[in-house]
């Protein structure tokens, strides 16, 4: 990362002794400052280097195609009342008070646009509806506000019209980069996931030996031979999880931890060099085409290595696109009639839910009775669950609605003894993102990260004081890397974020204990 | 002036009638490419169904949301509801008995949405976020809808009008059949907002009453892996 000038101290808000609605403070967050990308970022994944030749129409003309592609922008465009249920929803106003950081107002950003260019009244009278032409200015408020809205949907819960903030912040990321306006960290790393296979960048070579390694450690601490298994063809399973669980602190523990249970159930398994990632944060930048692109690696690892079933790691936002969108995109999924998607339909399995998450198959095999767990093992902590965003707005486990909540603090309470519930309004579908979702986890945004944090931070404290919590878990690479880093600003551990799988491997049996 | 207001009307009811089937349309044509219920959502089209009954009829998200916006909001539609139900009776001979039925209440109903313009106005003046998300025109609303629901009362209560007369009027205007209006001020005042209400409705933030039906978030069944859903243009994409 380059060092900005001059960087400013960043530090954590005080905690509010009552979760009241921040004051107002306009423009608190207009010094943030995303990182332009630079050409070779943005040619690589096929959008102009930078700002084009009139780039102000040519933006609307981007608006006026999105409009007609996407039902959901044209709806959210006309709908909204400007009623404030929203006013003081988002993890970003409450922990800025920058007025622009209210999810209806990040809206107007764009709406204020659309009506001078696609309403009469706002071609008509402006000042009376609030509209205003496409500016300079206002790309620049654009770049630096939709890179200030993590897509978590927690506004779309409350709106009246179920109007969605994130599909707005997407759409203005697809019409910035098709004029030329990248964020440098999300380009830089759909470039990586393109050229290497995954988002950190790690080659298949270096991956071998990482597998390896993690072998060997679980043989010293069990004694058992878990396998890492990469690129086998006609296994069972192909496992597609976040890089970051290859290497990073607390992920790989994940990582281990399916293996582990793999291992105990004796189902074959593999990892994809060339789809060594489940992120896809195509998503993030509201590009269909690159979203596409990124879930066919996985379609076509899935056809080369003949697997039957498909199933993804701990990762948020790349659950969302896997369970909600992998169907559509690749094919990956069931119930289609056209030869693309059947053609990898007749070779998955239909006794299992394509693609399945890893919580449901160990929750599935916890209720068959083929897993073995020494609950004790994990008496040292006291665990909480924070729900991670896009799984819990944006997807589903098993067969009915918030299952995406019910299965993992399952696991949870099948695997340890202690277990304490955050605040509600602060869990299940009313969660606060982490405050590095949608493409924010980078240093230059340090600042909006931490203040972000802020209600998921109080709700820990409350849960930390009073009951003694010591960990929590949760299922999101990104949420894993953002409270890694954020935890210490509040006071807290780093360690003391992990995965449910940690606990999982923690705890489980493997069948040769003395 | 009879013939003016009836003119009014007519071009009122058919920019109202155009205009909104012309949005209708244009929500209803453009696809929507990716599943984006917010979830947890139901996973069939009769759950879907009941969401957005709850939605329409008892604006469930925004009772979890806030629950001064949620009463008086509820308050005004519920109230605005009744009322246009009770000014059936202007449209038909004989009035159906349902509606004869529901007149007193109707009277009600006219106090309450007052009374929840008027709350939802104070906020737009005295709560700070609000106060900065409001427009012009969202004052203009409120007071075009307080405006007629004034008059509405004002002529129930203080200055009656000769509402045979109107009832004439408007069976009459139905038919093309062009009656005397009775002169009276305050009717005329009444008229006019409710003419002008529906000549900005399609063309303005009264689109969320259709918008709802077509929101994703809350129109789509959460089945992504059990039905593949493509839209033609993504489709397309497969062909090449």
């Amino acid at each position: 990362m380059a060092a900005p000038d001059a960087k400013p101290k960043v530090e954590a808000p005080a905690y509010r002794e009552f979760p009241t609605i921040p004051a107002l403070q306009p423009e608190a967050m207009a010094g943030s400052n995303p990182y332009v990308a630079a050409d070779k970022h943005n040619e690589a994944i096929g959008f102009p280097g930078a700002l084009v030749e009139g780039w102000e129409q040519k933006a609307i003309a981007k608006m006026g195609e999105l409009l007609g592609k996407y039902r959901s922008l044209r709806v959210y465009m006309d709908s909204c009342v400007h009623c404030g249920a929203c006013t003081d929803k988002c993890h970003y106003f409450i922990g800025t008070g920058d007025p622009k950081n209210m999810p209806v107002a990040r809206q107007e950003l764009m709406r204020s646009v659309y009506r001078r260019y696609f309403t009469l009244p706002g071609k008509l009278f402006p000042g009376l509806v609030g509209a205003r032409d496409m500016t300079k200015d206002v790309l620049d408020d654009w770049f630096r506000y939709y890179n200030q809205c993590s897509e978590c949907r927690r506004c779309s819960v409350f709106c009246p019209y179920g109007i969605d903030t994130a599909e707005v912040t997407m759409a203005a990321k697809e019409i910035m980069h098709s004029v030329g306006l990248g964020h440098k960290y999300v380009n830089e790393i759909i470039g990586k996931v393109h050229k290497i296979g995954n988002n950190l960048g790690l080659p298949g070579p270096a991956l071998e030996d990482t597998l390896q390694g993690l072998e060997e450690d679980v043989k010293e601490d069990t004694g058992a031979d878990v396998r890492y298994p990469l690129d086998v063809k006609g296994a069972e399973v192909l496992l597609v999880t976040p890089s970051a669980d290859f290497f990073a602190e607390p992920h790989v523990e994940s990582l281990i931890g399916y293996g582990k249970v793999f291992h105990a159930a004796g189902i074959s398994w593999t990892l994809s060099s060339a789809a060594s990632e489940a992120g896809n944060f195509g998503m993030f930048i509201g590009s269909y085409d690159q979203m596409r692109k990124i879930a066919m690696r996985v379609r076509e690892a899935a056809l080369e290595l003949g697997v039957k079933r498909i199933v993804v790691g701990e990762c948020g936002h790349a659950w969302r696109v896997a369970y909600s969108f992998w169907n559509t995109l690749t094919g990956i999924g069931a119930g289609a009639n056209d030869p693309f998607a059947v053609e990898l339909q007749k070779q998955l399995d239909p006794n299992y839910k394509q693609p399945s998450h890893i919580c449901e198959v160990t929750w599935d095999l916890i209720r068959q009775g083929r897993l073995k767990f020494d609950k004790s093992a994990n008496d040292h902590r006291i665990i909480t669950f924070h729900d991670s965003c896009n799984v819990a707005r944006g997807s589903r486990m098993g067969d009915d609605p918030g299952g995406q909540f019910d299965i993992p603090r399952a696991i949870i309470k099948a695997v340890a003894n202690n277990y304490v519930e955050m605040a509600r309004g602060t869990t299940r579908e009313k969660t606060f993102c982490c405050g590095g979702g949608g493409g924010l986890l980078t240093d230059e945004l340090l600042d909006l990260r931490v203040k972000g944090a802020l209600p998921r931070m109080e709700a820990l404290k409350a849960v930390a004081d009073g009951k003694g919590v010591n960990f929590m878990a949760t299922i999101c690479a990104i949420c894993k890397a953002q409270f890694t880093k954020v935890l210490p600003f509040y006071g807290f551990k780093m360690g003391m974020v992990g995965g449910v799988h940690q606990l999982v491997s923690t705890a489980i049996q493997l069948g040769n204990e003395q | 002036m009879s013939l003016l207001f009836a003119i009014l009307f007519y071009v009122a009811a058919l920019v109202l009638v155009v205009g909104v089937a012309y949005r209708i349309r244009e929500f209803a044509r453009t696809p929507a490419p990716l599943l984006i219920p917010t979830t947890p959502a139901p996973t069939s089209t009769g759950g879907v169904a009941l969401r957005m009954a709850r939605e329409v009829v008892l604006f469930e998200s925004l009772f979890k949301s806030n629950l001064w916006i949620w009463a008086f909001g509820w308050l005004f539609h519920m109230g605005l509801f009744l009322v246009l139900a009770r000014h059936l009776r202007y449209f038909t001979e004989p009035v159906w008995s349902w509606v004869a039925l529901i007149q007193p209440f109707g009277i009600y109903a006219g106090f309450a949405m007052a009374a929840g313009l008027a709350a939802l106005w104070a906020r737009r003046f005295l709560v700070e976020r609000i106060r900065y998300i409001s427009t012009p025109s969202d004052h203009l609303m409120l007071a075009l809808l307080l405006g007629i629901a004034a008059t509405g009362l004002a002529m129930k209560f203080l200055m009656h009008t000769d509402i045979v007369a109107v009832k004439a009027f408007f069976l009459g205007l139905m038919v093309f059949d062009i009656q005397p209006l009775p002169a009276h001020p305050g009717l005329y005042v009444h008229l006019l907002l409710v003419a002008l209400l529906m000549i900005v409705f399609p063309f303005s933030k009264l689109l969320h009453a259709p918008g709802i039906f077509f929101s994703p978030t809350r129109n789509q069944a959460d089945n992504p892996r059990e039905a593949r859903h493509v839209a033609p243009w993504a489709a397309k994409l497969e062909q090449q």
